[in-house]
């Protein structure tokens, strides 16, 4: 009897890892940053007409318009969300709407990372599609990307009122997540002292 | 023909040079801590090669900051460090040995011994199941088979 409930017990533990493996995303790479300061950075705006009143309306100081750099120093005490995108970005176009509709619940600042793209397609892309964003920064040569562990666009990071990063997503976003994930996160992370 | 597999191999030539960096490294030792940094990292967008095999664009973005790093006289162990601050361990092919890891190098370890035990395990038995035969026995198969022989 024992000669085979050994083999099928050793096949079930096999299977069970193997099921395990099967549904663990290799994509998602725990980011060691979770919990870190946000790596700092000062970049150049990508000009656009930035959502109407978004932050003003949340109660937070609006940026000023003819800034031409956004600094992370520029947004410490405010809950704020960094997205990683680019026009070349196939992903980034399905996720887009979501966060166009995110940005109209004026939850939270949303910055863009506008990550190794040509700022003119990165326009055309947001005047054609929306601008979810407060501010797109520019990250031509990918340095900034660098610093963020930024290795599968899009990414978005949620960063709290001390400037650390609370939370991580890598690929797009999806209304599932937004609604399960990121709006309970922002409503605590809100909710924190600054 | 020949001016065919001229194109071809002149078509090729191109491909392959594309591909290839220009870089200058002040001295030898430089250039070996490069070739060897790169390839130990690995390019998170190909997951299963390192960034000196792989020519995606966070490959070569790797490369050159790890070029520069060297450049600025930053050690070997501070651009390994650089990099799994930002990317984590899974970014160096050589993971140091901690609790989080310790399954990747132990477990190579456990199955070879559970191998190994089975081996002996299945060695013994075999060896138990061979039975001695007494010598009376012996005999008595001699004659069995010495009768068929005869009919």
């Amino acid at each position: 009897m024992l000669k085979y409930i050994i083999p099928l017990i050793l096949f079930i533990i096999l299977a069970v890892f193997l099921a395990l493996g099967l549904n663990l995303n290799p994509r998602e790479i725990p980011s060691p940053l979770l919990g870190k300061p946000a790596p700092a950075f000062s970049a150049s705006k990508l000009q656009t007409t930035a959502r109407d009143g978004g932050s003003a309306a949340i109660g937070m100081e609006p940026m000023r318009p003819t800034e031409e750099k956004l600094a992370t120093a520029d947004l410490k005490g405010q809950v704020w969300l960094f997205n990683v995108w680019a026009s070349w970005c196939a992903s980034c176009r399905s996720e887009h709407p979501v966060l166009n509709q995110l940005a109209q619940q004026k939850a939270v600042m949303i910055i863009g990372l506008n990550y190794k793209d040509e700022p003119e397609a990165a326009k055309r892309w947001l005047a054609q599609l929306g601008n979810p964003y407060d501010v797109s920064i520019m990250d031509q040569d990918g340095r900034i990307g660098i610093d963020w562990g930024v290795y599968g666009v899009p990414e978005t990071f949620v960063i709290d009122k001390q400037g650390v990063i609370r939370y991580k997503h890598t690929g797009p976003v999806t209304a599932d997540d937004v609604q399960k994930t990121f709006l309970p996160l922002i409503a605590q992370l809100q909710a924190e002292p600054s | 023909m020949k001016t065919l597999t001229l194109l071809f191999l002149l078509m090729t030539a191109n491909a392959t040079f594309a591909a290839v960096e220009y870089r200058q490294f002040d001295n030898a030792e430089q250039q070996q801590s490069y070739q060897s940094l790169i390839s130990e990292l690995r390019c998170l967008v190909c997951q299963n090669q390192t960034i000196a095999d792989s020519n995606a664009d966070l490959a070569q973005d790797l490369r050159r900051q790890v070029y520069e790093m060297l450049q600025q006289g930053k050690s070997k162990q501070e651009i390994a460090d650089f990099m799994t601050t930002r990317y984590g361990d899974f970014v160096l092919y050589n993971p140091p040995f901690k609790p989080k890891t310790g399954i990747l190098w132990l477990a190579p370890v456990v199955f070879l011994l559970i191998g190994l035990m089975a081996v002996f395990l299945i060695v013994r038995r075999k060896k138990s199941a061979s039975v001695e035969l007494s010598p009376e026995k012996k005999e008595k198969i001699r004659r069995l088979l010495e009768k068929g022989d005869a009919s």
